[in-house]
C-alpha cells in the first residue's frame, strides 16, 4: 500500500526541460494512468518515480518518504515494461522468480508465489517454457507476472499493451483492471492510448510538454476540459474544432460560421457569453453531440440547433456511422446510429446540442464556456 | 526443368569441393611431411602419402623439451585473454552505460589497436630490460593484455549496446545491484560475443611474433619464436618445423571448434552498432 506524492519536480536531459515542475498527488490504492502525446513526459515521469532516471529539482515521496536519492531496488516498486523485459535465456519460472532470487527469498516461498502469481495469470502451463516460445499476449503476462510476485508496494506500467495487437489489447487491459481491483495496490500506468486512459484509470494525469495540463477523474476530464488540448485528446473520433464568431442577432446570441451558416445559444449560456460578442471563438463540438434532426419539437425540448449540412463522408463501423461534413472550411465529423446511412452529396439536418457545446479563447486555447 | 536443376546443383558441388581442397591442401602437406622420413621429405617426384607413418619428428621435439614453447603460448595466450576480457568487459560496460569519458572515448581506446608494434617493440624493450620483465611471463601476459585490451573494449562494447537496456533496469527495479546486473543479465545476454571476442584475442595472442621475438630469449620462448629457429643458415629443419606447426595448430583447432556456434553469431551480433 502506498501514497505517492511529488512536488516541483524538474528534469533536464543537458538544456532540455522535460519535466518542467510536476505536481501530484497519488493516494493509496489509487490507479492512476499518465497520457498524452510523444515526448510529453509521461514515460520520464514514471521513470523518475521507478528511480531509472535522476532529477534536477524537487521531491518524490512514497509513503512519506523522500525517495530522491534511493536506488531502485531499494523503493520496493514493481515494473512491467513496454517489450517485457523477459531474459531470453531463463524460462518463465525463473523469469517470475528473478525479483525473489535478488531479494534473497527462500525457496519455498519463491515456489509458492511464482504458483500463486502464475495462476492468477493463467500460466501455469507455461512455467518451462523459454520466452521466445511464448505469443506476445502470454510475455506480456510473464511480465505483469514478475511484477506481481513481488510484494511492492507500487506498481508502474510503461505502455505494457502498446506491442499487442488490438484484440488482445483490449483483453490485458480488462486483466490489468481486474487485477488492481484484486490487489488494490497503487498503480502507475502510462499510456498514449486515451482508450485505455479513460478505461482503466481512477484518476487521469494529462500532460504535455513536460507539464500537467489537467488531473482528475476521467469523465471530469471528458466532460470539463480546461483547455482545447485536452478536449481533442480525449475522445474518440476527436471533439470538432471549429473557428467562428459569437453574434447578436434578433436578441439571441449565435455562432456564425464564415459560409454564413448560424446556431443559435440557448438562453441560459447568455451570462457567460457577454463578453465575447463580436469576437472570434473556437467552437468545440464532440461527434456524438450532434445527431440527426427529427423535427422542431426535438430542437426546443433539447436545447439544440437544427443545422442543415451536405454529407461528404460516410464510414460505417458496424455500431455506429460517422458521417463527415463541412462547417465554413472545416471538415466535421457527426456520430450518428448505424442505420442512418445516407450517400456523399446528399443534404441532411443534424442537430447540434447547443447546452454541451464548448468555447475556446483562439490566443490562450483555454474555455471560456 | 529438374534435369537443369540438378546438373546446377552437381556444378556448384563440384566447384566448392575443389575449392575446399585447394585451401585444405596447405594443411594436408604439412600434416604429412610431419610424418614423413627426411628422405620422403625431399624426394622427386613429391611423395603424395609416405609407406610408414611415423612418429619420430615429434618424438624428438618432446626429448629436447621443444613443446615447452606450446605450453608457454597457453600460458601467455590463456591468461592473457581472461585477463583482457575481464577487465574489457567491465570497461566497455562502463563506456556503453555511463557514457564514461564522454562519447568518443571508445573510439580512442580503438585508436591504441592501430599502433604498429613495431614502433613500439624497442621502447618497450628498453622498458623491459630497466624491469627485469625481459624473457618473462609478466612481460608478454602484460603487454598482450594491453594490446589486446582495445579490441576487447570495442567488440564489446558493441554487444552491450545491442542489448535491451529495459532487461538491466527491470533488473534494477527488482532488487539487483549494478554489480549483479552485469552478472545476471549483461554477461548471459553478451555471452555470445564474449566467447567470440575471446577466441579472437586468443588467437592474436597465440600468433603474435615480433614482441615474442624482441621480448623473449629461451625461458618463455612462444609457439612461433620457437618454429623461427628451426630455419637455419646451412639447413632448414622442415621435419621439425612441420611437427611443430601441427602441434601449435592443435589448440587453435579445439577453441575454434567448440565456440564455432558463438562465433559465427558473434561476428554477426557485433556489427550491428560501432
Amino acid at each position: 500500500m502506498a501514497q505517492l506524492s511529488i512536488k516541483g519536480l524538474r528534469k533536464l536531459y543537458g538544456r532540455v526541460e522535460a519535466l518542467k515542475g510536476i505536481n501530484l498527488e497519488i493516494p493509496d490504492g489509487e490507479f492512476c494512468v499518465f497520457v498524452g502525446p510523444s515526448g510529453c513526459g509521461k514515460s520520464t515521469l514514471l521513470r523518475t518515480i521507478a528511480g531509472l532516471e535522476d532529477i534536477n529539482d524537487g521531491t518524490i515521496e512514497i509513503d512519506g518518504e523522500v525517495v530522491n536519492d534511493l536506488r531502485p531496488r531499494d523503493r520496493n516498486i514493481a515494473m512491467v515494461f513496454q517489450n517485457y523485459a523477459l531474459y531470453p535465456y531463463l524460462n518463465v519460472y525463473e523469469n517470475i522468480a528473478f525479483g525473489l532470487r535478488s531479494r534473497k527469498a527462500p525457496a519455498a516461498e519463491i515456489s509458492k508465489r511464482v504458483s500463486e502469481a502464475a495462476e492468477m495469470l493463467g500460466i501455469e502451463a507455461l512455467l518451462d517454457r523459454m520466452p521466445r516460445q511464448l505469443s506476445g499476449g502470454q510475455r506480456q503476462r510473464v511480465a505483469i507476472g514478475r511484477a506481481v510476485v513481488r510484494d511492492a508496494r507500487l506498481f508502474l506500467f510503461d505502455e505494457p499493451l502498446s506491442n499487442l495487437d488490438a484484440q488482445l489489447r483490449d483483453g490485458m487491459r480488462a486483466e490489468i483492471k481486474r487485477l488492481h481491483q484484486d490487489m488494490g495496490k497503487t498503480m502507475v500506468y502510462v499510456t498514449h492510448d486515451q482508450i485505455e486512459a479513460m478505461t482503466l484509470a481512477d484518476r487521469i494525469v494529462l500532460m504535455r510538454d513536460g507539464i500537467i495540463e489537467q488531473q482528475g477523474a476521467p469523465l471530469d476530464l471528458f466532460e470539463r476540459p480546461t483547455n482545447r488540448f485536452v478536449a481533442g485528446f480525449l475522445g474518440s473520433p476527436q471533439m470538432n474544432f471549429v473557428t467562428t464568431r459569437i453574434v447578436k442577432d434578433d436578441g439571441a446570441l449565435v455562432l456564425q460560421f464564415d459560409d454564413g451558416r448560424k446556431l443559435t445559444f440557448d438562453e441560459s449560456r447568455h451570462a457567460a457569453l457577454n463578453d465575447w460578442i463580436g469576437r472570434d471563438v473556437i467552437l468545440g463540438v464532440r461527434p456524438e453531440h450532434i445527431t440527426r434532426a427529427m423535427g422542431e419539437a426535438t430542437q426546443a425540448a433539447n436545447g439544440g440547433a437544427v443545422l442543415p449540412v451536405v454529407i461528404e463522408l460516410v464510414e460505417p463501423t458496424g455500431t455506429r456511422t460517422y458521417v463527415q461534413f463541412r462547417l465554413g472550411q472545416t471538415a466535421v465529423t457527426a456520430e450518428l446510429p448505424s442505420h442512418v446511412v445516407d450517400r456523399p452529396g446528399t443534404t441532411i439536418d443534424l442537430l447540434v446540442d447547443m447546452n454541451r457545446v464548448m468555447l475556446f479563447d483562439p490566443e490562450t486555447e483555454n474555455v471560456i464556456a | 526443368m529438374r534435369a537443369d536443376k540438378g546438373t546446377g546443383l552437381a556444378i556448384r558441388y563440384v566447384v566448392a569441393i575443389a575449392i575446399t581442397l585447394i585451401f585444405l591442401f596447405p594443411i594436408y602437406w604439412l600434416a604429412i611431411i610431419s610424418f614423413k622420413t627426411p628422405n620422403e621429405i625431399f624426394a622427386f617426384p613429391p611423395i603424395w602419402w609416405p609407406e610408414a607413418i611415423q612418429f619420430a619428428n615429434y618424438r624428438v621435439l618432446f626429448k629436447d623439451g621443444d613443446v615447452d614453447a606450446i605450453w608457454n603460448s597457453l600460458v601467455i595466450a590463456g591468461v592473457s585473454t581472461t585477463v583482457a576480457m575481464f577487465f574489457g568487459t567491465m570497461c566497455a560496460y562502463s563506456i556503453a552505460r555511463f557514457r564514461t569519458g564522454g562519447n568518443f572515448l571508445g573510439e580512442w581506446i580503438i585508436s591504441n589497436r592501430m599502433i604498429p608494434p613495431i614502433a613500439i617493440v624497442f621502447p618497450i624493450f628498453l622498458l623491459y630490460v630497466s624491469l627485469g620483465w625481459v624473457d618473462t611471463y609478466i612481460g608478454l601476459i602484460l603487454l598482450y593484455t594491453a594490446f589486446n585490451l582495445p579490441y576487447v573494449i570495442w567488440m564489446m562494447r558493441g554487444y552491450i549496446l545491442d542489448i535491451p537496456i529495459e532487461l538491466e533496469e527491470s533488473a534494477l527495479v527488482d532488487g539487483c545491484s549494478r554489480w549483479r546486473v552485469f552478472v545476471k543479465v549483461v554477461l548471459p545476454m553478451a555471452r555470445g560475443g564474449i566467447f567470440a571476442t575471446a577466441v579472437f584475442t586468443f588467437i592474436f595472442a597465440w600468433n603474435e611474433f615480433i614482441f615474442a621475438l624482441v621480448l623473449t630469449r629461451s625461458n618463455v620462448t612462444t609457439f612461433p619464436v620457437q618454429v623461427t629457429h628451426y630455419f637455419g643458415v646451412d639447413s632448414t629443419f622442415w621435419a621439425k618445423i612441420s611437427a611443430m606447426s601441427m602441434l601449435g595448430m592443435v589448440p587453435i583447432f579445439i577453441v575454434v571448434a567448440a565456440m564455432q556456434k558463438f562465433i559465427v553469431r558473434g561476428i554477426s551480433l557485433g556489427a550491428v552498432k560501432g
